[in-house]
C-alpha cells in the first residue's frame, strides 16, 4: 500500500479494498513511529484528519469519489488550514490557529483529500536546508546526518520516508525542487500565477508559487489538477481554462529538443551530480530526444538579483507581524515601539531577521534605484535569456542542485554558501517559468541526485510527459531509503 | 558601497527589530558578505531596460464594489495577544 501510486490508491479506495480511515491511520501510525527521528511534521491532528477520512469514506461509499478522495496529503505548514495550527516554521506563529483555509487547502478539501498534517519547513520559507525552522531541523531519510534541503524539507522527507501519500510545497527560489532533489522524490513548481497564493503565508509575493511533491510525475499531474485554478482573492492568479495535466503523460518523446545551458554545467557543479545528469540526458536520447547546446548568459546574476528582490518583498510582507492582531508578543515592553521591536526580535529567527534587514536596506532612501530597480531590470534580462533559449528547444535540463545533500550544520555560519545552493533553481522563479525535479540516481556518498526540467510558460503537461516517460524507462523514482 | 555599523543600527530601527551592540556587530559582518555577493549585479549595463516586477504582464483586476466578507471579529480576535471589549490593546500612545 505504501508504494502504490495515487491512481492505485484511488482505485483501491473506490473499490473499497481499504477505507480512507484505515489508510489515514496507517500513515498516522508511521508518523508516530518515525517522526520523532525525522521531524518531518510540525503538527499532526488525528482527530481532524480522521474526521476528513470518515467524510471521504461516505463519499466513496456513495460513489461520489474524485481522483484524490480519501487520500492523505501532507500540507506544508505555510498554508492556512482552518482550525489547524499554522506556524510557518516560526516562533512568531507558534500558537497561531488559522481562522480560514488557503485556496490550496480548499481545493484539496473539495477533492475529498485528507489533510494528514502540517510539514516542517525553514522559517517563513527562508532557507535551503530546513535548519532555520524554529521547530528543529528535518533529517534526510537517506542519511540522517544530512539535510533534506529546504524550504519544503519536511514535505520532501515525508514523501521519501512514506509518511504521506503525497505532499504540497512552495517554491520561491527552489524550495520545492531542491528538497525534492536532495530527498530523491519528484516535485514541480508550476508557472507563476497558476496556483493561488491566497492563504499561503507570503515570503516574496512576485516569486512565491505552490506546487505538489510526490513519488512520480504521474502523481504530480493528479495533484496539480486539484491545486491549480483561478482565484479572485489572489491578484496575480491567472484566468485560464482548467486543464488536465495528465493528458499528455503517454506521448512518446521522439523529436523532443532538450536544451542544455552551458552555465549549468560549469565550475561549481559536483562531479558525481554532473555524471548522473549526463547519464539521464543520454537515456533521454535513447528515448528519441535530441540535445541542443544553449546559453543563459545572465543566469549567473540570478542569485544576486534574488537576494535583493526576495528580501525586499519579504521585509514588506513580514511587517504585518507586529504582535497586535496575531502572532507572538514580547512579555515586557515600555511603549508601543518597544513592543514592536522586542516582539519582532524575539519572534523571528536569525535568517528571517537577516533578510528583513537586507530588504529594508535596499528599499531605503537613496538605495532604491541602485539595488531594487537594477535587480528588476536584470530580472527582465534573465527572463529574456529563457525566451531566446525556448526558440531552440522544447525543455531545458540540468542539475537541480550543485551537490547532493550536505551535512547538517555544514553551511550554518555562512549565509552566502547556503544561498549558492539554489544557483540553478532561482532563475526559473525570476522568469516565472515552471520547473521540476525528478530523481536521477545517487551521488558518490549514496545521497540522491535530482534532474531539473524547465519548461516554457504553461508547459506543465509537457514537462510531466517528459518526466513520466523517463520514469517508465528508468526506475530511480521507485528507490526508497532503507532505514525506514 | 560599504555598509557601516551605524547603517546596521539604522536599518534595524526602520525594520522595528531590537538589536544589541553584539548582535549588530555579527549582523554587520554577515550583511557585508551578502552585499559582496549582490555587488556582482552593479556593473551590468541596464540602460533602456524596463524593470520587471511580475512574470506575467497582467493588469490589476477590478471587482464590483460589494461586500464579500462576513464579520468574523470574534474569531479573528480570538488569536490576538490582548483584546478587550472587541478592541486590540496596545501600550498607550496618547498622553
Amino acid at each position: 500500500m505504501l508504494d502504490s501510486s495515487l491512481q492505485q490508491l484511488g482505485s483501491a479506495l473506490r473499490a473499497r479494498k481499504i477505507s480512507s480511515v484505515e489508510l489515514t491511520q496507517l500513515y498516522l501510525d508511521r508518523i508516530a513511529a518515525f517522526n520523532p527521528a525525522l521531524n518531518a511534521y510540525i503538527t499532526t491532528n488525528a482527530e481532524l484528519s480522521l474526521a476528513q477520512a470518515r467524510a471521504a469514506d461516505v463519499l466513496l461509499a456513495g460513489g461520489k469519489a474524485q481522483a484524490l478522495t480519501g487520500i492523505p496529503v501532507a500540507q506544508k505548514d505555510i498554508f492556512c488550514a482552518k482550525g489547524w495550527r499554522t506556524t510557518c516554521g516560526s516562533k512568531m506563529l507558534e500558537n497561531f490557529i488559522a481562522p480560514y483555509d488557503a485556496h490550496v487547502i480548499e481545493q484539496f478539501n473539495k477533492a475529498g483529500a485528507v489533510n494528514l498534517g502540517k510539514t516542517n519547513m525553514d522559517e517563513f520559507a527562508m532557507g535551503s536546508s530546513n535548519e532555520t525552522s524554529y521547530f528543529g531541523a528535518v533529517k534526510n531519510p537517506w542519511d540522517q546526518k544530512a539535510v533534506p534541503g529546504g524550504s519544503s524539507g519536511g514535505a520532501a522527507c515525508a514523501v521519501a520516508a512514506r509518511l504521506c501519500a503525497a505532499a504540497t510545497g512552495t517554491d520561491t527560489g527552489g524550495s520545492i525542487r531542491q528538497p525534492a532533489a536532495l530527498c530523491g522524490i519528484s516535485g514541480i513548481k508550476p508557472t507563476y500565477g497558476t496556483v493561488s497564493r491566497y492563504g499561503m503565508i507570503a515570503f516574496a509575493s512576485s516569486l512565491d508559487q505552490a506546487g505538489p511533491m510526490a513519488r512520480s510525475a504521474e502523481d504530480l499531474a493528479l495533484l496539480l489538477n486539484v491545486m491549480t485554478g483561478f482565484d479572485s482573492r489572489d491578484s496575480t492568479s491567472l484566468q485560464r481554462d482548467k486543464e488536465d495535466y495528465a493528458r499528455d503523460l503517454n506521448k512518446p518523446l521522439a523529436g523532443l529538443r532538450i536544451g542544455l545551458p552551458k552555465e549549468f554545467f560549469a565550475e561549481g557543479l559536483a562531479q558525481d551530480v554532473a555524471n548522473c545528469v549526463h547519464t539521464a540526458i543520454a537515456q533521454y536520447k535513447q528515448l528519441g530526444a535530441t540535445v541542443v547546446d544553449i546559453s543563459l548568459p545572465n543566469s549567473k546574476l540570478a542569485v544576486p538579483v534574488y537576494y535583493v528582490l526576495a528580501p525586499a518583498e519579504a521585509s514588506s510582507n513580514l511587517s504585518r507581524f507586529d504582535g497586535v492582531r496575531y502572532g507572538y508578543r514580547a512579555p515586557e515592553y515600555s511603549d508601543l515601539t518597544e513592543m514592536y521591536e522586542k516582539s519582532r526580535a524575539q519572534g523571528f529567527g536569525e535568517e528571517v531577521k537577516r533578510r528583513i534587514m537586507i530588504g529594508t536596506y535596499v528599499l531605503s532612501h537613496g538605495y532604491y534605484d541602485a539595488y531594487y530597480l537594477q535587480a528588476q531590470k536584470i530580472r527582465r534580462l534573465i527572463a529574456q535569456d529563457f525566451a531566446d533559449a525556448f526558440k531552440q528547444c522544447d525543455v531545458i535540463m540540468g542539475p537541480t542542485s550543485p551537490s547532493t545533500a550536505f551535512n547538517l550544520g555544514e553551511k550554518g555560519d555562512d549565509p552566502v554558501q547556503m544561498y549558492l545552493s539554489d544557483i540553478y533553481t532561482i532563475a526559473v522563479n525570476l522568469a516565472g517559468l515552471p520547473g521540476m525535479s525528478i530523481p536521477a540516481g545517487f551521488g558518490s556518498n549514496g545521497r540522491p541526485v535530482g534532474l531539473q526540467i524547465i519548461g516554457n510558460y504553461f508547459a506543465e503537461a509537457q514537462m510531466l510527459n517528459v518526466a513520466h516517460q523517463y520514469q517508465l524507462a528508468i526506475d530511480w523514482h521507485t528507490k526508497q531509503p532503507n532505514v525506514i | 558601497m560599504s555598509l557601516n555599523i551605524e547603517d546596521v543600527h539604522k536599518v534595524a530601527r526602520l525594520a522595528r527589530l531590537a538589536m544589541t551592540e553584539q548582535e549588530a556587530q555579527a549582523a554587520h559582518i554577515q550583511l557585508a558578505n551578502i552585499f559582496g555577493l549582490i555587488a556582482d549585479m552593479q556593473a551590468v549595463d541596464t540602460k533602456g531596460i524596463t524593470p520587471m516586477s511580475h512574470a506575467q504582464d497582467v493588469s490589476q483586476r477590478l471587482r464590483e464594489d460589494v461586500v464579500t466578507e462576513t464579520n468574523q471579529r470574534e474569531l479573528f480576535q480570538s488569536i490576538a495577544s490582548q483584546v478587550e471589549a472587541g478592541l486590540y490593546l496596545v501600550p498607550q500612545v496618547i498622553e
